[in-house]
């Protein structure tokens, strides 16, 4: 067993064309709950803050980034192991997130989404008394 | 699966398509998924080589470019996030830890003819081929 790491591809998604022309890939993620907080973290490399859209509509949120190309000027591709495109990716939310105190931060290509679970929703216990 | 029969230019096309096939099906134990981190497209002309890779949250100083004659080695280590034992964790889609690819370039290079840019998660670096190295053009002279 080595230690060195390995990752899954990136996986085109279902709907691969857009109109611009390129591919459209299903970003990783990672989603880690603490603290009442449901955190995601997707993998966009190649997308620059200002080009994540995060829309809620009906539970459902969609996150989609649309990646700049890395192409270095002049030069010919020889080899290539990736491919460049946008991303997109929608999660169902469960009900008691607070749709207005989501937050997003883009960071080296990762994509950090808080959803913060509503106060009202806070489980609260109940006491079961004896007959 | 359906194959189709007309693989008539290459007689290979089809062995092939099936043990991608079967790849797949085999799921990320044995297919892609035990693919070297991180992917890497090379570029090339006649004057430079440049490699570039997809590294999304990894912080740049955490990522190592070496460079001895004609092999250019990325490591590097991916940090899992900090979140302590109280963490749940639903999905985990990405993986953590270090990883290390070395390239064999086409032309020994040296340290002061390389550059590195990381963007946005995506590493680039260029490696400019040395002045002797070139393929030099010689000029027909006529008679």
């Amino acid at each position: 067993m080595t230690t060195e790491m390995t990752a899954p591809d990136k996986r085109p998604a279902d709907a691969p064309e857009t109109a611009r022309g390129g591919r459209i890939y299903r970003p990783l993620a990672d989603i880690v709950e603490r603290d009442g907080t449901v955190t995601l973290l997707l993998e966009m490399p190649g997308v620059a803050a200002p080009d994540v859209e995060i829309a809620l509509e009906n539970r459902v949120l969609t996150i989609s980034g649309h990646a700049g190309t890395a192409r270095p000027g002049r030069l010919q591709l020889v080899h290539a192991e990736y491919g460049e495109g946008d991303y997109e990716r929608a999660f169902t939310l469960s009900e008691d997130i607070d749709p207005d105190r989501i937050a997003a931060e883009m960071k080296d290509g990762l994509l950090r989404v808080t959803l913060p679970r509503a106060e009202a929703a806070q489980p609260k216990k109940i006491a079961v008394r004896s007959a | 699966m359906l194959y189709p029969s007309t693989f008539a230019a290459d007689p290979f096309a089809l062995m092939r398509q099936m043990g991608r096939d079967l790849d797949s099906a085999l799921g990320p134990r044995l297919g892609a998924g035990t693919a070297a981190f991180p992917a890497i497209n090379v570029w090339q002309n006649d004057e430079a080589v440049a490699i570039t890779a997809e590294l999304p949250g990894i912080a740049p100083s955490d990522i190592d470019i070496t460079i001895k004659d004609n092999v250019l080695t990325l490591s590097g280590e991916r940090r899992a996030p900090d979140l302590g034992d109280t963490a749940i964790w639903h999905r985990r889609d990405r993986a953590y830890g270090r990883f290390s690819r070395a390239i064999r370039l086409p032309f020994p290079a040296r340290d002061d003819q390389v550059e590195a840019r990381f963007i946005n998660g995506v590493l680039r670096v260029v490696v400019a081929r040395p002045e002797e190295d070139k393929p030099r053009r010689i000029e027909i002279k006529a008679a």
